[in-house]
């Protein structure tokens, strides 16, 4: 790779990158996204490696670890270029017919094909796939066709271009302004507009200015920030160093949880092929702007996703949030100036530059522009990662892209917004999903986590396991959300446990609006979400596990009873060996029975039971 | 105390007070935990206090003042998990090992901890052992995920 020393030096690289590119080389693309990767993507890229090598292909088939390809629920995926052929829950043993019937004869392996649930047939393309029909990615464009390790693939597609026109065609100014006319809002939850947040830092009198691209993706259920750092990169940097030269600034950082160690690699790899190509560091292009990143490492704390809690992290102390103002675009790192957007963000900024802000306004519904990406998981036929229009509905989202609920189940909530969201039940599944609306109905946009939830999820073991989380990372700064969320966790556990009382409804509704009101940071004001929709949305789900002493989804352990049916147990022993508490016991090869004095309701016997002779009621 | 091995942290920083989370994840990466006679040895080089050592350690979980197992065990207890089954997954974990979460066994073999998300929801429950993800992990597949460990040494 050489190092560009100006915008021509590096169109002339990409014009011979094109020309050696062949449109109809033959790649093998094997998705390594989070939800593939542990389904065993790297044994499959080998299983190919292989394979290649052994039918003496190495030189005509590329083959590639790609960043995530959508529908984890059928990984792992391959795609094969340039056909566009899609193949789902690929095995190593599945490669040499694949490399025989299509690399070699260009025909298709049916059986690795994605079925229509409904209709049967059968889909050989990816742009045949409902899944992906009715999205519009932006942000996930490249993800799956490029080599996250590979600049020269981002260079490909027009990587760096952006820089081009912001540095050379616009003003800092215009780069700000074209941000606020493309509406483009803050994707880490809050949805603070972007362009708005630069110009103050911009106007700020301090001479030395900060970014920080906050990559603490610590919502459960949330992935999107993950599948983008390790899937593109690049795209993240680019867009941080357009920001630096709009408002000024001259180091950067992205803030990664430890917890994503490959996102900690690519990222780091991707900084250094940038200061290699010149597109960090002195004079970049021969713009005069300077500009460089580093990568500062979250060690496991939530609340680290609020962005003065990430700053005091930065500067070596404990998360704990301070109050605003001062908003860091006043007053942030180090006492200056910051400007700080999350992953999603940034990686919006390049395009948003090369197209221009009225084709980004032009998407979206009237205050909320562009798109937004999903994870869509739970309980949802094609669990994965979708990018659609601001405005979607939600049955859109979970019904049409996400193939409704497994097991001829019924919808019951999906949950957005992480810990901080709230549940949003069936009679709302035709709204339009904005920023706005979700906040109308008692939720947030959040980072973007959609958890589906069908009738075995109880509601009220929901809002106990989201207090309960928070509880344990509050950092306990100010007292409204220390001692509102012990309080909180106090009364779930009575009410799981078959102490609830009415009052508590009450209580929790007055805890609640406290929290909201006196917390310092979004952890503890919107801790409240989870609990107010469900009292709202839900309430006689609370209604039965404190009246009635009965969880009625079968979630809550001590409100439910294990026994096992006589007529059915095989005494086959496997939950004897799995009960914890030996609470199990009879004759080998005759029915088996649970003590209700020593049974703890773990399930596990349930789980185990290979016969459904466990009864749970 | 090692003096060279911790040397060879410190060497990467520039040793101002900023530095001291980055060196206490080399610390904790290198050495398995914060052991505490090389904390107080960064307290002395980075010019800050014990006090505020001990505090990041013990703020930040990814930080342990004991010793961790040979292998680390990570089971997920992100939403998606918990709804299916991730508690009854550590629940397994934790009788077949005999230790609560937090802890090491008796051996030295494993440690147990629960992590807040892992990111690949689709496939949960998920855990991790050292760096490697298992998917789907019901009950019944615990036994053979553990035996993997046991065996090597």
């Amino acid at each position: 790779m050489p190092r560009f020393e100006s915008v021509d030096h590096l169109n002339q690289y990409r014009r011979q990158l094109k020309a050696k590119f062949d449109p109809n080389q033959l790649q093998v693309l094997v998705c390594a996204g989070p939800g593939c990767l542990p389904l065993g993507s790297n044994a499959l890229a080998e299983a190919f490696r292989a394979a290649l090598a052994e039918r003496g292909l190495n030189g005509k088939v590329v083959l590639k670890s790609s960043g995530c390809q959508g529908l984890c629920a059928k990984g792992v995926r391959v795609l094969i270029r340039p056909q566009e052929i899609s193949y789902q829950k690929v095995a190593p043993e599945d490669v040499p017919e694949i490399v025989e019937t299509t690399l070699i004869k260009g025909g298709i392996v049916d059986r690795l094909l994605y079925q229509d649930p409904v209709s049967g047939e059968k889909c050989v393309h990816k742009s045949e796939i409902p899944f992906y029909q009715r999205q519009q990615p932006i942000v996930l464009r490249k993800l799956d066709v490029i080599d996250p390790e590979s600049l020269d693939d981002y260079l490909l597609l027009g990587g760096y271009r952006s820089l081009r026109k912001a540095f050379f065609e616009m003003t800092p100014l215009q780069v700000i302004e074209a941000l606020e006319r493309s509406g483009l809002r803050g994707r880490g939850g809050a949805g603070f507009p972007t362009g708005r947040k630069w110009r103050i830092c911009r106007e700020a009198p301090e001479k030395v200015k900060f970014l920080i691209c906050n990559g603490d993706e610590g919502d459960p259920g949330a992935f999107m920030d993950r599948a983008v750092m390790e899937g593109d990169p690049h795209a993240i940097i680019e867009g941080m160093i357009v920001g630096a030269y709009a408002i000024g600034a001259s180091q950067g950082y992205i803030y990664v949880r430890h917890e994503y160690p490959l996102a900690v690699k690519r990222l780091k790899l991707a900084i250094e092929q940038a200061r290699e190509a010149g597109f960090l560091g002195k004079n970049i292009l021969r713009s005069g702007v300077n500009f460089d990143i580093k990568i500062s490492q979250g060690s496991g704390a939530f609340v680290c996703g609020e962005e003065t809690a990430l700053i005091a992290s930065i500067e070596g102390f404990i998360g704990e949030p301070s109050p605003r103002p001062p908003y860091p675009a006043q007053a942030g790192l180090f006492g200056l100036p910051t400007v700080i957007n999350n992953v999603e963000t940034w990686a919006n900024v390049p395009e948003i530059i090369n197209m221009g802000p009225d084709w980004y306004a032009a998407i979206g519904t009237e205050n909320s522009k562009g798109t937004k990406v999903f994870s869509l998981v739970g309980a949802v036929n094609h669990t994965g990662m979708v990018e659609v229009p601001m405005g979607t509905t939600l049955r859109q989202i979970i019904f049409d892209l996400g193939g409704g609920i497994p097991g001829g189940k019924e919808f019951k909530a999906v949950q957005t917004g992480g810990p901080s969201g709230g549940c949003i039940p069936q009679h709302f599944l035709d709204l339009p999903v904005d920023y706005d609306s979700l906040q109308e109905v008692g939720s947030i946009m959040g980072s973007g986590g959609m958890i589906v939830m069908d009738q075995t999820s109880c509601m009220v073991d929901v809002a106990r396991y989201f207090i309960n989380f928070l509880f344990e990372e509050s950092c306990g700064k100010c007292t409204p959300c220390r001692e509102g969320l012990r309080q909180l966790v106090h009364i779930y556990n009575e009410i799981i446990n078959g102490r609830g009382e009415e009052s508590h409804l009450a209580l929790m509704e007055d805890l609640c609006t406290a929290m909201r009101s006196a917390s310092i940071c979004g952890l503890g004001q919107s801790a409240v979400n989870p609990v107010l929709s469900t009292l709202k949305y839900f309430r006689e789900e609370y209604e039965a596990h404190i009246f009635r002493k009965k969880c009625p989804a079968l979630v809550c352990r001590p409100l439910i009873k294990y026994t096992i049916d006589p007529d059915i147990c095989t005494g086959c022993l496997a939950c004897v060996r799995e009960c914890p508490v030996g609470a199990i016991s009879g004759i080998r090869k005759e029915a088996q029975e649970i003590d209700q004095e020593l049974c703890i309701k773990c399930g596990l016997c349930y789980e185990v039971c290979q016969f459904e002779a466990v009864r749970r009621e | 105390m090692d003096v060279a091995r911790l040397e060879a942290i410190l060497s990467r920083y520039e040793g101002e007070s900023y530095d001291l989370i980055p060196i206490l994840q080399d610390i904790q990466d290198e050495y398995n935990f914060l052991p505490k006679d090389e904390l107080k040895e960064v307290a002395k080089r980075l010019s800050v206090p014990l006090s505020r050592i001990y505090s990041i350690a013990t703020f930040y979980k990814m930080f342990s003042l004991m010793p961790k197992g040979e292998h680390q065990i990570k089971v997920c207890l992100g939403t998606t998990c918990h709804l299916k089954g991730g508690q009854r997954l550590l629940d397994s974990i934790s009788s077949r090992l005999g230790i609560e979460v937090g802890y090491t066994s008796k051996d030295g073999k494993f440690s147990l901890e629960t992590v807040g998300c892992l990111g690949s929801c689709a496939q949960a429950p998920v855990m991790m052992v050292d760096d490697k993800y298992y998917a789907r992990v019901t009950v019944d597949k615990v036994p053979k995920i553990l035996k993997q460990y046991q065996q090597y040494q």
